[in-house]
């Protein structure tokens, strides 16, 4: 059964293969010819593509229709953005195809209209377990990327509170925790995102690190960025002290060359205001507050600095200490993180409508993942439909195996 | 003077009981018995307040279960006043007469009812012979004769055919009489036999699905809903089935995705309405309580399927009913034992 599996999976993407070496080969010039000759294929099959691979041009007629993330993109925006089953169904199906859906529209078009003089509006995607908020999420940051704005991506901020295998008391306060395996990994993928940015940007001021090692004022933000990535005693510190100068030169308010707009993009925002897992050596619980790169994320989250957007999203999934049937801000932030996050603007993603589940339908077929022939039936989509209940991730888990 | 001791050991004093046999009823035992039945009978239709000449069996069941209430799980072991016959194992009576000469021609067969059944049936068939061979000489001999309807009837099993002879009969007896049976049948003019032959036919249930079909109600909007239950292993489960055409299931307040987590008991709860296929049809509203998230499936299925009746055509309930749909299943956790860890789990065995 395996071996029919993946002889029927290689077929198709063998072709699909050809597609793409063709057009990474070429570079970028032939991504605007590739989008032209896409739209010239009329595929009777891709009712439920689109092929508009630019957020910005995202409106509501692409509602339920797939995009194609460019491979480049991909590479450069999410080296560990994506959620884990996700990456799966990526390297499964040879391309990254995420739905246009009406939270991410809306999300969106604040983004457009808002105005970044003044303090960053923060918007929390929040909704019940598997209906899609993670991929909102990098929807919405694809849409940044495009536009040019500089990211800041914590793919998971569960990941920081639990499971730290190396809890070092911090060098340069006595009461902080560090964790430099966490801060030293999430530098590495920063520098991949925003590598134009890292010569542009400057330092504000002298950061010493150690009795021998120091940043001087003025020197590129890649330098810092290498110091943490080298250094992994005070990666940690390094990383507060990115968030900091980011903070302060977002929307230009000193005088940097050009302004960039900061997109802080943080998944399982309830990280930062619940408990952790981590213990002290003296066994007692550790405190969010006591852990250096919660500390620093925060100050990020709120709306004291300008020129940018602080989009977030709920996880249960990974929360420590939270029931199953816990999705509403004020339940998973808890008081304390609702008080810190309002005002913010929040957007609810539900369950797949009848259209949204039909183009996934349609998609998975066109994929040949229902391998099932009673799955092609309209019966087969009836059982899909029921025992899913429309959800995304169920709805993926249960084809994954028909 | 001249006396004798005759000492007897106490040993012998004990009557030996294993040697006498089971217990025999004399005929005017059983009678006294009958007549103490029937004045009973009627001081219990006093006692409760009711017609004598009309207490029928049913309600000497009901007021003795009224006057003593049992708890105990064995129905048998319940206190219960029955006609004597019911109760007293059936004996044959003496069969041989003062000098000790057997009454019976076929009593030194050891099974006399039973060859002197197979002798009757015999006479019978040569009977039928002689009486065709009557009608054909006469010049009346119709091939087509009146057959019995035998559709919708067994024959006895060995037990109940044991049960109307008194006797043990071994399984070869028992073939050979239903052979002689079949024989007789396959005669013509067998008809004159038939009421012989159905003494010997048990009638079959006529329809083995009765079930009660849930009314079909209207809700004030004029949409129409179904209420049934049904219980699985100490859960149990009432739902309501509207047929407004989407396919919404909430169960104790939350949506079914939420409650059962677990595939397998989604899909219990699909199969009823996948079966009958009309998945997208009802709305479910259930609340189920006790035992383990299973046992909760189950409940909610069969009390699904119940529901389902009223709205399913003839033909389709016997298929759920084949497809086991609409039996309640009877497994529940088995009794632990004094002895064992568990229902069938032993301590550990130790040789020495």
């Amino acid at each position: 059964m395996n071996l029919h599996k993946l002889s029927s999976r290689l077929c198709p993407t063998v072709t699909q293969k050809f597609r793409h070496l063709h057009i990474q080969s070429s570079g970028q010039q032939l991504e605007a010819v590739a989008m032209e000759t896409e739209s010239t294929e009329p595929n009777p099959l891709s009712v439920f593509r689109t092929s508009e691979q630019y957020p910005t041009y995202h409106s509501e007629r692409h509602t339920g229709q797939y995009y194609t993330l460019p491979p480049a993109h991909i590479q450069k925006l999410f080296p560990h953005g994506l959620p884990p089953r996700f990456q799966l169904q990526m390297k499964t199906f040879n391309e990254g195809c995420v739905m246009v859906r009406p939270p991410v529209l809306e999300l969106i078009s604040y983004l457009k209209k808002a105005d970044y003089s003044k303090p960053p509006l923060r918007y929390i995607l929040y909704g019940d377990i598997g209906t899609g908020k993670s991929m909102s999420l990098s929807h919405a940051l694809h849409y940044c990327y495009t536009q040019g704005w500089l990211i800041v991506h914590i793919p998971d901020a569960h990941l920081w509170v639990k499971n730290c295998k190396e809890l070092l008391p911090s060098s340069s306060r006595p009461s902080r925790f560090d964790q430099p395996i966490q801060a030293s990994q999430w530098l590495k993928n920063f520098k991949i995102t925003n590598e134009g940015f890292l010569s542009k940007i400057k330092t504000t001021q002298q950061y010493v690190w150690t009795k021998r090692e120091s940043t001087e004022k003025g020197q590129p933000l890649g330098v810092l960025v290498d110091q943490g990535v080298n250094r992994m005693k005070s990666s940690s510190d390094v990383v507060g002290a990115v968030l900091r100068e980011l903070r302060l030169q977002a929307g230009g308010a000193t005088e940097g060359e050009g302004a960039f707009k900061l997109a802080v993009a943080v998944d399982g925002v309830n990280a930062l205001w619940g408990k952790t897992s981590l213990k002290k050596e003296d066994r007692t619980m550790c405190e969010p507050e006591e852990l250096t790169l919660i500390h620093n994320l925060r100050k990020m989250m709120k709306n004291n600095w300008s020129g940018g957007a602080i989009l977030t999203a709920l996880s249960q999934t990974g929360s420590l200490f939270k029931p199953q049937s816990a999705y509403l801000p004020s339940e998973l932030l808890g008081e304390e993180g609702f008080d810190n996050m309002e005002p913010f603007v929040p957007v609810s993603v539900s369950n797949y409508n009848e259209k949204e589940f039909e183009s996934c339908y349609l998609y998975y077929l066109e994929r040949n993942w229902l391998q099932h022939p009673h799955g092609r039936s309209e019966e087969g989509k009836k059982e899909l439909i029921f025992l899913s209940n429309k959800n995304p991730s169920i709805l993926e888990r249960l084809c994954a195996f028909l | 003077l001249f006396f004798r001791h005759i000492c007897v050991s106490s040993s012998l004093w004990k009557k030996n009981l294993a040697a006498a046999g089971p217990q025999k009823f004399t005929q005017e035992f059983i009678d006294k018995q009958v007549e103490e039945f029937e004045i009973g009978k009627r001081h219990l239709a006093n006692m409760m307040g009711e017609d004598p000449e009309t207490f029928t069996q049913e309600d000497i069941d009901r007021s003795i279960a009224y006057l003593f209430p049992s708890g105990l799980f064995e129905k048998r072991a319940r206190p219960v006043m029955k006609h004597p016959e019911e109760i007293f194992p059936k004996q044959t009576a003496i069969q041989w007469d003062a000098e000790g000469r057997p009454f019976h021609f076929l009593f030194y067969t050891g099974q006399q009812s039973y060859y002197s059944l197979l002798h009757d049936v015999y006479e019978k068939i040569l009977a039928m012979e002689r009486h065709q061979d009557k009608m054909r000489n006469k010049g009346l001999l119709t091939s087509e004769t009146k057959q019995i309807l035998l559709t919708g009837s067994r024959w006895l099993l060995k037990e109940e055919i044991e049960e109307y002879l008194v006797e043990n009969i071994s399984d070869h007896d028992y073939m050979r009489l239903i052979q002689l049976m079949e024989k007789l049948l396959s005669m013509p003019y067998c008809s004159l036999e038939e009421e012989f032959i159905l003494k010997f036919r048990k009638q079959l249930e006529v329809q083995s699905s009765k079930h009660e079909i849930p009314a079909l109600q209207y809700d004030p909007q004029g949409v129409t809903f179904s209420v049934a239950d049904g219980r699985r292993k100490t859960a149990k489960a009432s739902i309501t089935l509207r047929d407004s055409g989407s396919g919404n299931i909430t169960i104790n307040g939350r949506n079914y995705l939420h409650y059962f987590p677990l595939l397998q008991d989604r899909e219990q709860l699909m199969f009823p309405l996948h079966f009958v296929g009309m998945l997208g049809r009802f709305d479910v509203e259930g609340s189920v309580e006790g035992s383990g998230h299973s046992a909760q499936a189950g409940a909610l299925r069969l009390a699904i399927s119940r529901a389902l009746l009223s709205f399913v055509s003839e033909g389709d309930v016997e298929k759920m009913r084949q497809a086991g749909l609409l039996t309640a299943d009877p497994r529940i956790k088995e009794r632990k034992k004094p002895g064992q860890e568990g229902a069938r789990k032993k301590f550990t065995w130790k040789k020495r």
